[in-house]
């Protein structure tokens, strides 16, 4: 009776253990058989394309959210820092004038800026990574919005003064937030972290920091620089998705940014099963997001309304969290 | 024994009590027995087994077999509950996970009437919980706000709150846990006084410590175990410290350590890895020791010695140490133990699974996290192959029990973790090697491969630090000692001219008073 149980026991497991591995993957395969079944143009290259493109600038901003998770920290103003970059690369057209080259190191620079912060809050005051980024969260969100003073910012905006604003955004910048670009740059920066993360020195040293802070520490590892690399690359990829963000709608709206936080979060918990790496990681962010693009996308294509959007990607990510701490338990 | 009192009322009796866990035999037939009253030291050397015993009695276990007796009757105690209800408390040494630190000191003294005593009530009247607390306080002689929270509170003062809570539910025997070892000197007097309080009321207490002075101080009777044995009890008027330190190391355990051909002769050689006044606050005070090439240094001392706090500080890993520190002559600047590896040190922490290893990474992994940069391209892209080489070569030479040098760490057993823990510093290949409780949690086996990787690596001409609280490995292994006690290095001794009693008589403070 009890090996009987135990065997059960064991075949219940392995198969939880197929399913961690593989059941993004087939979930997403099941998804695309679902939708093309139930809706007319689901198969076509152009709704594919169209998936890719919505999901690029949520997967660029996870992806740097998953570098924070890698040393065990956690970031969650990604989506305020995206506002920021957002507002500041616009502005730097729209109100100064700026070529596309300083319009974006300006708006990265800024970003450098947050991600120093971050870092040296929860360095220094040994507070939880996600207790602090959610207080800076909010800080930058409200440093977005000031700096824009509450408007949108876009071309031939009214100014304070009365005037309308004389800059323009570069046609070359709007190029970025387009097909094929956007996606090229999406894999692109999916690549690179993957690479950075599973294949150098450094990112295995960010791993052994997330796994064991202190073992890491006692083996010479200098902790508290790779905390601060980390969280310098979750505030840089973030503002490239605001980046981004801004040459795909070529404005900045209010806490455009602030939206994609739950997305991100959602895609890189969903990352950590794929294929059963147990770890955050680029390439099962970027799964996450393909899972989470095709879902929402199919839905919008079966006319659910958007404002019950929310209802199903809340709970992709609660389901995500749910594997991801049922197996971290075990 | 007849020598304590005769008659059972008022008698506490263990009898013939032997428990085993999963691959030890941790007692066996233990016989125990404290009387009203009177103050009853238990003592023995790390895993003797008195904490195992001690549990048993507060009903810690339900699979031991033997028969606990009262006032000359058999009695059941198989959950804490039982033993509670046959007045058995017990004060255990961690108090901090006994108190609830955002409560109140009267909260927390009343918590088992606060759980069990309001039954089908939901109001609490505060007004007699704190008076009730506070006459509990002033019986005993203590003076602190009842309404004080207890995270403000000090060790002692935290301490003293466990003991009013024992008194405040049925207490004929208090059991005190190594209650003196984060004391101070006029914390223990308080302590001490207190115990007497309680003696005069007619409570039984059982007192563990490794501080024999101590013992003499405060308690009438002792009993002395080895190895989950009883191997002595009687009065401690009859015994003198020399005899209790014999009593507890019993037989020698030979032919464990490996034989030492490059042994250094005492004295010669040269000093290589030098620390002058070593301080940590509160830890270590005032160390100062040197270590040759080629020899294997001791840290002797009891658990809480400060030991760990030693190896710790000179490794660079605890932010308040400072000291002098000196590698060939050079001076060394360790503020982190970055700095320590970069400067040619290496630690094998004491919490392995905390502090040495990454158990959700591949053995590979955590063999080259130390020097990780030597299997990398550019300095930048890693090497797998490289890794495996490497990994496979300690995994062969240590003899480290796994599939390959890709499983994961945490499928790995105790012995090879640490063989791990170890393994990675050897890539390495640093000057000093530090050493903490390297054998602690591992079978006899791995014990003796770790021996002879320390030996190997000593007669590589490193500098080996080797602190372990087991005076059988300072005899066997060594080539001289530092003894500590209380934060600070009590004695230097050569092993060739010492024994494990002088050792061990040093480790108790013995030759201090």
């Amino acid at each position: 009776m009890k090996a009987a149980e135990s065997a059960q026991g064991k075949a219940g497991f392995a198969l939880f253990e197929f399913l961690y591995k593989y059941g993004t993957l087939i979930t997403i395969l099941l998804l695309i058989i679902f939708f093309g079944m139930m809706t007319d143009n689901f198969f076509t290259q152009a709704s594919m394309i169209m998936i890719l493109r919505s999901i690029s600038i949520v997967t660029i901003i996870a992806t740097g959210l998953t570098v924070s998770l890698a040393v065990g920290g956690f970031d969650l103003s990604v989506g305020s820092t995206a506002s920021v970059a957002n507002a500041v690369v616009i502005s730097m057209f729209v109100w100064h004038g700026q070529n596309i080259g300083v319009g974006i190191a300006a708006s990265l620079a800024f970003c450098l800026v947050i991600g120093l912060i971050n870092a040296l809050l929860v360095i220094n005051f040994k507070i939880q990574d996600m207790l602090m980024t959610l207080a800076t969260m909010f800080v930058f969100q409200g440093v977005a919005l000031t700096y824009t003073r509450g408007a949108t910012v876009s071309q031939n905006m009214i100014m304070p003064s009365g005037d309308f604003a004389t800059g323009t955004i570069p046609k070359v910048f709007g190029k970025l937030g387009s097909v094929p670009w956007i996606i090229i740059i999406m894999l692109v920066v999916v690549l690179l972290v993957h690479m950075f993360l599973s294949h150098t020195k450094h990112g295995r040293y960010m791993y052994m920091i997330g796994g064991n802070t202190e073992a890491a520490k006692l083996s010479g590892i200098p902790v508290s620089k790779y905390r601060l690399i980390a969280y310098l690359m979750s505030a840089l990829l973030a503002g490239l998705g605001g980046i981004i963000l801004g040459a795909r709608v070529m404005s900045a709206e209010v806490n455009a940014g602030s939206s994609y936080l739950m997305e991100a979060v959602a895609a890189a918990f969903i990352g950590y099963s794929v294929l059963g790496s147990g770890k955050p990681n680029a390439f099962g962010t970027f799964i996450g997001a393909v899972l989470i693009g095709i879902l929402s996308n199919g839905l919008v294509m079966m006319s659910v309304p958007y404002y019950a959007m929310d209802i199903v990607k809340g709970s992709v990510l609660a389901l995500a969290l749910a594997i991801t701490y049922y197996k971290r338990s075990n | 024994m007849s020598k304590l009192k005769e008659t059972t009322v008022g008698r506490l009796e263990m009898k013939g009590i032997s428990i085993a866990f999963p691959g030890v035999q941790a007692l066996t037939n233990v016989h125990f027995e404290v009387s009203a009253g009177r103050s009853h030291a238990l003592i023995g050397a790390n895993g003797a087994g008195k904490s195992t015993l001690m549990k048993i009695l507060a009903g810690a276990y339900d699979h031991y077999t033997g028969e606990v007796a009262i006032d000359g009757k058999e009695v059941r105690i198989r959950t804490p509950k039982d033993a509670k209800d046959h007045g058995i408390q017990i004060v255990y040494q961690e108090v901090d996970t006994a108190l609830v630190p955002n409560l109140s000191v009267g909260e927390n003294i009343m918590l088992e009437q606060m759980v069990h005593g309001l039954k089908g009530r939901h109001i609490i009247n505060w007004r007699q919980l704190h008076r009730s607390a506070k006459e509990l306080l002033e019986r005993m002689n203590i003076h602190v706000p009842t309404t004080m929270l207890v995270q403000e509170l000090t060790l002692a003062e935290k301490q003293m709150v466990l003991i009013a809570r024992a008194i405040s539910l049925q207490c004929r025997f208090l059991i005190l846990d190594e209650p003196t070892a984060p004391l101070s000197q006029s914390e223990t007097e308080q302590l001490f006084q207190l115990v007497r309080l309680l003696k005069t009321k007619g409570v039984g207490v059982i007192f563990i410590s490794h501080r024999l002075p101590e013992l003499y101080e405060i308690c009438d009777d002792i009993t002395i175990m080895r190895d989950g044995k009883r191997v002595a009890q009687d009065e401690l008027a009859h015994i003198s410290q020399q005899e209790v330190v014999e009593y507890m190391l019993g037989a020698k355990l030979d032919g464990q350590f490996p034989e030492r051909n490059h042994k250094p002769k005492p004295g010669h050689g040269e000093i290589w890895f030098k620390a002058q006044h070593v301080n940590d606050p509160g830890k270590v005070n005032d160390v100062s020791i040197q270590v040759r090439k080629g020899e294997i240094v001791g840290l002797a001392g009891l658990v809480g010695a400060g030991k760990t706090e030693l190896c710790r500080a000179l490794f660079g890993a605890s932010q308040s140490a400072a000291g002098e520190l000196s590698l060939g002559g050079k001076p060394l600047r360790i503020r982190t133990p970055h700095h320590a590896v970069a400067s040619g040190l290496a630690l094998v922490p004491e919490e392995r699974r905390r502090e040495g290893i990454f158990v959700g990474e591949s053995v590979a992994v955590n063999l080259t996290s130390v020097v990780l940069s030597r299997f990398t391209k550019l300095r930048t892209w890693l090497s797998p192959a490289k890794e495996k080489r490497a990994s496979a070569e300690i995994i062969g030479s240590l003899g480290i029990k796994t599939p390959n040098e890709a499983a994961l760490v945490r499928n790995l057993s105790g012995g090879n973790q640490q063989k791990i823990a170890i393994g990675k510093w050897l890539l390495a290949d640093a000057e000093v090697y530090i050493f903490d409780e390297p054998t602690k949690g591992v079978d006899v086996g791995a014990k003796r491969d770790i021996y002879e990787l320390v030996a190997e690596l000593a007669s590589r001409g490193k500098c080996i630090l080797y602190a372990s609280s087991e005076m059988s490995e300072m005899i066997g292994l060594t080539d001289r000692m530092y003894v500590m006690y209380d934060g600070r290095v009590v004695k230097e001794l050569d092993t060739a001219v010492t024994n494990e009693e002088e050792i061990l008589l040093y480790s108790t403070g013995g030759m201090m008073i």
